[in-house]
């Protein structure tokens, strides 16, 4: 009979002091340790429209930015607040049409309707959410997987702004670049916005809903008012990408509901690695592209999208971006037992 | 009520379907005592203070606080006004290190109102002021114990961090749910000095406990529930007496002699 006579130790680098937050920065070595992961994020996030040389992957890089924003908004609610949205298609559609509509009928131009949108789609979803809030886990999903199933059905019964045919006409960006580059600095605004937000005191006070409201309310803090709060980032982001994306493709209509927009995000999370906000970005920067790539392969594309996905869950559940964290910020050797 | 009771409690009534939970209950606490509550298993002491701080709907009944009436308001607004409580099992934010757990209620209206906006006035912002607090109520300053995540902490100094959250409120009430449970004989024995000391800080308290012993050399009153209605109310060796509270521990005498033995 064997034994185990060696076991794998898991070691933090001597950076990490006391907890995680505290630094203690000391030599350029340490400077680089830290700053180097999210220079190549940054820089290579900027790259991609001057490397990738066609103009239908440009456009997909444009997509997939919309969608890391959605990405974003899923982690920071389900990880950080503990509420499972299922709403990104609620959030595209209502910023989509919102944009559409200031920019058709008051004739609005583009630097003013993108962040009305963003502010005006994240109030309507969030007034229309706030019934829900004192919902958790899956019936939050539900509730947020119904708004954008009714508003669809609601604007093809009534016929109103545009009916099945949408809004047709909305203007467009004046370059390719000014419409890459500002989608990539919003997304990468919104990360690390995020990250900051989730740090600080207001953002101990989401994590403290996810784990524990009952203490939040005991602590004197009204959890609907926080979790609006997070609903109304989250939306807003949401939002912001429905608006960028009916600029992007100068016309708003119901596919702006589809519930693409609400499962893909969750599915780079999965890949991408809950809670650590980096992850789900990437995992629509690779989800995205790739969803793009199977076109070509018809309807199977969705057999090869699952069992990627599939995939994934088995052998990497934790996402990739976790395991990968770990791997940088610890060291293991083995010990004897 | 006279001006001294900080809080009045009376006639609650609340039943969970058909159970009756709390049967016209009445109290009223002084400022600056401690007062005790106890009673056997399923007595409704929990109920009874969940009911106070409003976590609890309570079918009938009123409850003032410095003389305003609280009843039916929502917990965080009871907790803004200086009533707070603690768990029975303890709620810390797992996921956060112990001094992070209590930003969040310095984080509330009433921290903020006398913190100002950093939390800690002219103290600093409220990293700090959390681990003032950690450090009065028995975490050590220089040890790792506050930057540990609460997920990795034991009973002792969860129930610890309980009574800090609440004093990050800066209460002027706190109804402690068994602060005593589930720890050793010397983690209480370090526990007492604490309440002590809370008292003489003019914090007024209202302890539920089934420590009988260590409760009675804090408490200046206690109340007997059983089955949800009020057996009596006086001081403890009064109380202890009593034919009916012998009775509602039926089997307890050789522990309530026990009890005074000390």
């Amino acid at each position: 009979m064997s034994t185990i006579e060696r076991r794998r130790e898991r070691l933090d680098r001597g950076i990490k002091v006391r907890t995680e937050g505290i630094y203690a920065v000391s030599s350029w070595e340490e400077v680089t340790y830290l700053v180097l992961p999210r220079l190549i994020l940054i820089v290579g996030l900027l790259l991609l429209p001057v490397l990738i040389p066609s103009l239908y992957w440009k456009r997909v890089v444009s997509i997939a930015a919309i969608y890391a924003l959605l990405a974003l908004g899923f982690d920071f609610l389900a990880h950080f607040v503990g509420l499972v949205s299922l709403g990104g298609a609620f959030f595209i559609g209502v910023g989509g049409y919102t944009a559409a509509l200031l920019n058709k009928s008051l004739g609005l131009p583009i630097l003013l309707t993108i962040p009305m949108a963003t502010l005006g789609g994240a109030l309507i979803c969030t007034l229309l959410l706030l019934p829900a809030l004192p919902l958790r886990g899956v019936y939050f999903a539900i509730v947020t997987l119904m708004y954008p199933l009714a508003l669809m059905r609601i604007i093809e019964a009534l016929n109103i702004f545009g009916g099945t045919d949408g809004i047709l006409g909305v203007a467009g960006f004046p370059n390719r670049w000014v419409e890459q580059y500002l989608i990539l600095l919003i997304v990468i605004f919104a990360l690390f916005g995020l990250r900051r937000l989730v740090n600080e005191d207001i953002g101990l006070v989401f994590r403290g809903v996810k784990d524990n409201d009952q203490a939040v309310r005991a602590s004197g803090l009204s959890i609907t008012l926080y979790k609006a709060i997070a609903v109304f980032i989250a939306s807003g982001l949401g939002s912001l990408g429905g608006a960028y994306l009916s600029h992007i493709y100068m016309w708003s209509g119901i596919s702006q509901f589809a519930l693409d927009f609400s499962v893909i995000p969750i599915a780079a999370t999965v890949i991408g690695g809950g809670g650590t906000l980096v992850g789900p970005l990437l995992g629509c920067f690779f989800l995205v592209p790739i969803s793009e790539w199977l076109r070509e392969f018809g309807t199977l594309r969705i057999v090869f999208y699952s069992l990627i996905l599939m995939a994934f869950i088995m052998f990497r559940s934790e996402g990739v971006m976790v395991y990968a964290q770990r791997k940088y910020h610890q060291f293991q050797r083995w010990v004897k037992v | 009520m006279s001006d001294e009771d900080i809080l009045q409690v009376t006639n609650i009534c609340k039943s969970f379907g058909g159970v009756q939970a709390l049967l016209n209950v009445s109290f009223n606490v002084q400022q600056g005592e401690v007062f005790g509550i106890i009673g056997p298993n399923g007595s409704g002491k929990t109920t009874l203070i969940n009911c106070i701080t409003g976590f609890i709907k309570m079918d009938s009944g009123k409850v003032f606080y410095k003389g305003k009436d609280i009843s039916y308001k929502p917990p965080n607004q009871i907790a803004n006004l200086g009533l707070t409580r603690t768990f029975q099992i303890m709620r810390p934010y797992y996921s956060l290190p112990a001094y992070k757990n209590l930003i969040v209620p310095l984080f509330s209206p009433r921290a903020r109102r006398k913190g100002g906006w950093r939390g800690g006035g002219k103290l600093g912002d409220r990293g700090t002021v959390s681990i003032d607090i950690l450090e009065e109520i028995g975490f050590e300053r220089d040890s790792f114990v506050p930057y540990k995540l609460a997920s990795s902490l034991p009973t002792g100094y969860l129930k610890r961090l309980e009574l800090a959250r609440c004093l990050a409120l800066r209460p002027d009430l706190i109804l402690c749910d068994e602060v005593f449970s589930g720890l050793s004989m010397s983690e209480i024995a370090s526990m007492v000095p604490l309440i002590e000391k809370l008292q003489m800080d003019g914090i007024t308290l209202v302890m539920i406990e089934h420590r009988l012993r260590e409760l009675f050399r804090v408490a200046s009153r206690v109340m007997v529930l059983n089955f949800g209605e009020k057996l009596t109310e006086g001081i403890p060796e009064k109380v202890m007496a009593d034919e009916k509270v012998k009775e509602a521990y039926l089997g307890s005498e050789k522990l309530l002699d026990y009890t005074f033995e000390a």
